[in-house]
C-alpha cells in the first residue's frame, strides 16, 4: 500500500531512472489487482464448494421456501399470525418483535443511563456511590448471563398463576408473565391515535415558531410545556368528546391460566430488563463524560448574560454536551439492537430465533443467515444514518462535521 | 437503587460547587472531632432535597443489606450433597457451588485429569500478570510466552509425556473461555492492524475491501456470525474436510473481533500528527518501514485503552458460544442447574460465574486506566 506518486521520495531525486517494478504508481495498481483477484477467487472458491455441498446433500437453494407454510407457532406476535402462515410471515413477526424490544429498550436505557450518569456526578456521596456500584457491576458481567438470571428469576422465583401476585386490581404478576387490563378496541382509539400524531406535528411546529421568534426578537415562549400539553391534551379531548369509553378487558383466572387482558411474557420482560440495565451502564458513562466535557466557563458566561439556570441548561449547556454524547450513544443504540438477538437463548421469538427455527426445518442455512444479516445491516445502517444526520444538524456550523 | 430522579437541570444548577463529590469540602486537620460531621453536612445533608435523597438511600440500604447478609452468609448452606437440605434452609445454597464447582470450572474434562487445565490456567494467568507490568516489557517476555503457550497446549491436549490424550470436544469451563478470548485476541490483532492500515490506504480498491469487511461485520450481531461459523463453514469447505466446532467458533470470534479492533487501531492512526507521516516520507522510508518504525508504535500506544475495552467486551462475548453448544463457563453454570432438584438455586450458580467474569473484567478495566496514566507522555493529540 504505497503512497501516491506525488509524495514519492524517488520522484524528488530527478533524473534517476526507476525500474518499472519500483514505480509506485505501477506497484499500487498491481497491489490492488492482486487483492481484488485474491478476494474474488476466495469468494468464488467458497461459493463453488457451497454449491457442490448443497447439491450432494440434496438441499434446495433459493428463497422459494419463504412462500411455503411455516407450520410452527410463536409465543407472541405484534401482528396476527398462525402456524398456517408462510415462512415470510413468521420472519416478519420475528422482525417486528426485534424492533419492539429494541425501540422500547432504547428509550428505557436512555432514561436509566441518563439518571445514573447524572447520579454519579451528584454531590450526595451516597447517591454517587449507588450509581457507581450499579455501573461498575453490571457492565462487567456478560449480558447473556444477566438475561439467564432475569429469565430464571421470573420463571422460577415468581409464584404460579394460581398464587399470582395481585399488586393492583386487574394486574397479576406470576411466572407466566405480567397480565394487564386492556381497553377494548373502539374507533375512538383510532381517532385518539390521529390526535396524538397531530399533537406531535403541532408541538414540532410550535417549537420551530418559538425558536425563530426567539432568534429574531429574544422573546421567550414556554414551548416545551405547550408542546407537551398539545401531545397529551389532544387525545384526551378526543376521548372526552366521544363520551369517555372505559370498557376494559380484565384478566381473569380460569383453570390454570388467565384469560382476557394483555400479557407481557416472561421472555420479553427478561430480555428487556437485561438489555436495558446492561446498556444503561454504558449510557451512564457516556452521559457523565458529556456533562464533564462542557467547560464550566460556559455556564458562568450564560449566567453573566442574565439567563436563568434553566435557560442556561437548555440553551447553552445541553446543546454542547449533546455534541459529545451523540456519537458514542449511537453505537450503544446499535449494540442494544444487535444484542436483542440474544433472545434466541431464552426463547423470545425475535428475528434470529424465528429464522433459526426456519433454518432447522428447511435446512436452508445460507438463505436464513443471509436474511438475518441483511435485516440487521439495514437496521444498523438506518439507525447510524439517522444519528449521523442528527449529529450533523447539531454540530458547530462551519466546523468539522 | 432508589436514586431520586435528579434532572439534569438540578445537576447543572449546582455549578458553583465542584463536580467531584469528594473535594466538596476541605477536610480540617486529621483528628479534628468535627471532621465526620462536617463531611456529612457538606456531602449528605447540604440541602432539603439532598437530605431526602440521603434518607431514601439509607432506607434502601437498611431494607436490603441485613436480609442479604442473612441470606448469603448467616443462613446459607455451605456443604451438602443433598439439595433437600437446601430447600429446608432459608439462606443461599452455596453447597451447589461446593458440589459442582469442578464441573462449572472445567466442564466435561475427565475428572481425574482436571489438575491439567488447573495448572495450565495457573501458568497462563501468572504469565499474564507478569506481562501486565510495563517494567517487564523486555526481550524475554515473548520467550516466556513461547514457552508457556505450548506448555498449556500440551497440558490441555496431552498425548505425550505420559499424559492421556483429551480431545478438545471435552474442554470446557473457565479454560475454554480463556482460550477463546486469548487465542481470539492473538490472531485477530495482526489482522486488525492490516484492516486498519487498509482502511487508511490511498489505494481505492484495498480501502473498499477493508471498509466493506469492517462495516459488514460491525453491522451484524455476533450471534449471526457464530451461526454462520457453525452451520455455514462446513458448507464452505471442500467435501470431506471437516473442522471441529471449537475451531469454527474460534474463527468466527477472530473475524468478528478483528473488525472492532481495527476501528480502535484506526482511531490511533488518525491521532498520529500528520507531521510524523511527512517526516517519515522525507526520510525516504518505504511504506512498511514508515508504518512499522514511525507510525504504528505511536498509534498503538494511543489505542491501548480502546483496545483493552474491546478485549473486555470480547471476553464477555465469548459467553455467546452457548448458543452453538460449546461448554464455556456460562454453559457449565447453566448445565449445573439441569437437575430439577438443584434448579431453584440458580442465583448461586450464576452469582459464582458472574463473580469470575467480573473479577477478570474489572481488573482489565482498572489496568487500562493505569496504563493510560503511565503511558501519557504529553504527545497525545485527540
Amino acid at each position: 500500500m504505497p503512497m501516491t506518486p506525488a509524495s514519492s521520495p524517488h520522484r524528488a531525486v530527478s533524473g534517476t531512472h526507476v525500474a518499472w517494478w519500483n514505480d509506485r504508481r505501477i506497484r499500487g495498481v498491481l497491489y490492488q489487482v492482486l487483492v481484488v483477484v485474491g478476494v474474488l477467487a476466495l469468494v468464488a472458491y467458497l461459493i463453488d464448494n457451497t454449491l457442490t455441498n448443497l447439491a450432494h446433500r440434496n438441499i434446495a437453494t433459493g428463497f422459494g421456501f419463504l412462500g411455503r407454510e411455516a407450520g410452527f407457532g410463536v409465543s407472541e406476535s405484534v401482528i396476527p399470525y398462525s402456524p398456517a402462515d408462510t415462512y415470510l410471515a413468521v420472519l416478519v413477526v420475528g422482525l417486528l418483535n426485534t424492533l419492539k424490544v429494541s425501540v422500547i429498550g432504547i428509550v428505557l436505557a436512555t432514561v436509566i443511563g441518563t439518571l445514573f450518569g447524572v447520579a454519579r456526578l451528584s454531590r450526595n456521596w451516597l447517591v454517587a456511590r449507588f450509581a457507581t456500584i450499579y455501573v461498575e457491576t453490571l457492565r462487567n458481567i456478560p449480558v447473556l448471563l444477566q438475561l439467564f438470571f432475569w429469565y430464571s428469576l421470573i420463571t422460577e422465583a415468581l409464584p404460579g398463576p394460581r398464587q399470582a401476585l395481585n399488586p393492583l386490581p386487574g394486574i397479576f404478576v406470576s411466572s407466566r408473565g405480567l397480565k394487564l387490563p386492556e381497553p377494548v378496541w373502539q374507533t375512538t382509539h383510532l381517532w385518539m391515535g390521529v390526535a396524538f400524531l397531530a399533537g406531535i406535528v403541532g408541538a414540532w411546529a410550535l417549537g420551530r415558531w418559538a425558536r425563530l421568534r426567539r432568534e429574531r426578537t429574544g422573546a421567550l415562549f414556554p414551548s416545551l410545556q405547550a408542546g407537551a400539553a398539545l401531545i397529551v391534551g389532544l387525545p384526551v379531548i378526543v376521548w372526552l368528546l366521544s363520551g369517555a369509553p372505559t370498557e376494559m378487558s380484565v384478566p381473569e383466572l380460569r383453570g390454570f391460566n388467565f384469560t382476557g387482558g394483555v400479557t407481557v411474557t416472561p421472555e420479553f420482560t427478561a430480555l428487556l430488563i437485561g438489555l436495558v440495565l446492561y446498556t444503561g451502564t454504558f449510557i451512564a458513562e457516556i452521559v457523565r463524560g458529556g456533562i464533564l466535557a462542557v467547560a464550566h466557563g460556559q455556564t458562568e458566561a450564560g449566567l453573566a448574560l442574565g439567563l436563568s439556570r434553566g435557560q442556561v441548561l437548555r440553551l447553552i449547556v445541553l446543546p454542547q454536551a449533546l455534541r459529545v454524547i451523540i456519537p458514542p450513544l449511537t453505537s450503544q443504540y446499535l449494540n442494544l439492537t444487535k444484542n436483542s438477538s440474544l433472545a434466541v437463548a431464552i426463547g423470545f421469538p425475535d428475528l434470529v430465533s424465528t429464522a433459526n427455527t426456519a433454518i432447522n426445518q428447511t435446512g436452508q442455512a445460507v438463505e436464513g443467515i443471509a436474511v438475518i444479516m441483511a435485516v440487521y445491516l439495514t437496521v444498523s445502517l438506518s439507525i447510524a444514518g439517522f444519528m449521523n444526520w442528527y449529529n450533523q444538524r447539531i454540530a458547530l456550523k462551519g466546523a468539522r462535521g | 437503587m432508589n436514586a431520586r430522579d435528579e434532572t439534569p437541570e438540578e445537576i447543572f444548577s449546582r455549578e458553583e460547587e465542584p463536580i467531584e463529590p469528594h473535594v466538596a469540602v476541605k477536610a480540617p486537620p486529621a483528628g479534628h472531632p468535627l471532621r465526620v460531621v462536617d463531611w456529612a453536612k457538606a456531602n449528605l445533608f447540604s440541602s432539603v432535597p439532598n437530605t431526602v435523597l440521603t434518607l431514601a438511600c439509607l432506607w434502601v440500604l437498611w431494607e436490603t443489606i441485613p436480609p442479604l447478609i442473612d441470606w448469603a452468609l448467616l443462613k446459607a448452606v455451605w456443604q451438602t450433597s443433598d439439595p433437600r437440605v437446601c430447600r429446608e434452609a432459608d439462606g443461599a445454597c452455596w453447597a451447589l457451588v461446593t458440589e459442582k464447582h469442578r464441573f462449572i470450572l472445567f466442564g466435561l474434562y475427565p475428572w481425574n485429569e482436571q489438575w491439567r487445565p488447573l495448572l495450565a490456567m495457573a501458568l497462563f494467568i501468572a504469565s499474564g500478570a507478569v506481562s501486565c507490568y510495563p517494567g517487564f516489557w523486555r526481550w524475554w517476555l515473548p520467550v516466556l510466552w513461547a514457552i508457556v503457550l505450548p506448555a498449556c497446549a500440551v497440558l490441555m491436549w496431552g498425548g505425550i509425556f505420559g499424559l492421556t490424550f483429551v480431545d478438545n470436544t471435552q474442554w470446557g469451563g473457565l479454560p475454554l473461555t480463556l482460550i477463546l478470548s486469548v487465542v481470539g485476541l492473538v490472531f485477530s490483532f495482526p489482522f486488525a492492524i492490516l484492516l486498519a492500515l487498509g482502511r487508511r490506504s490511498e489505494l481505492p480498491a484495498i480501502r473498499a475491501v477493508c471498509v466493506g469487511f469492517i462495516e459488514f461485520v460491525r453491522g451484524v450481531p455476533l450471534v449471526s456470525v457464530l451461526f454462520m461459523a457453525s452451520v455455514m463453514f462446513p458448507l464452505f469447505l471442500p467435501e470431506g474436510v471437516t473442522v471441529d466446532k471449537l475451531l469454527r467458533a474460534q474463527v468466527g470470534i477472530i473475524l468478528f473481533t478483528a473488525a472492532y479492533l481495527a476501528e480502535a487501531v484506526r482511531g490511533g492512526l488518525q491521532a498520529v500528527p500528520r507531521g510524523q507521516y511527512e517526516a517519515a516520507d522525507a526520510l525516504g522510508l518505504g511504506y512498511w518501514r514508515k508504518m512499522g518504525l514511525i507510525i504504528l508504535p505511536q498509534a498503538l500506544k494511543i489505542s491501548i485503552p480502546p483496545l483493552v475495552n474491546q478485549f473486555i467486551s470480547m471476553f464477555k462475548d465469548t459467553s455467546l458460544v452457548i448458543i452453538i453448544g460449546l461448554f464455556d463457563l456460562l454453559t457449565t453454570a447453566k448445565t449445573a442447574l439441569a437437575d430439577p432438584e438443584w434448579r431453584p438455586f440458580f442465583i448461586e450458580s450464576y452469582a459464582f460465574v458472574a463473580l469470575i467474569y467480573f473479577a477478570f473484567c474489572f481488573f482489565m478495566s482498572r489496568y487500562s486506566q493505569f496504563l493510560e496514566r503511565r503511558m501519557e507522555t504529553g504527545h497525545r493529540r485527540s
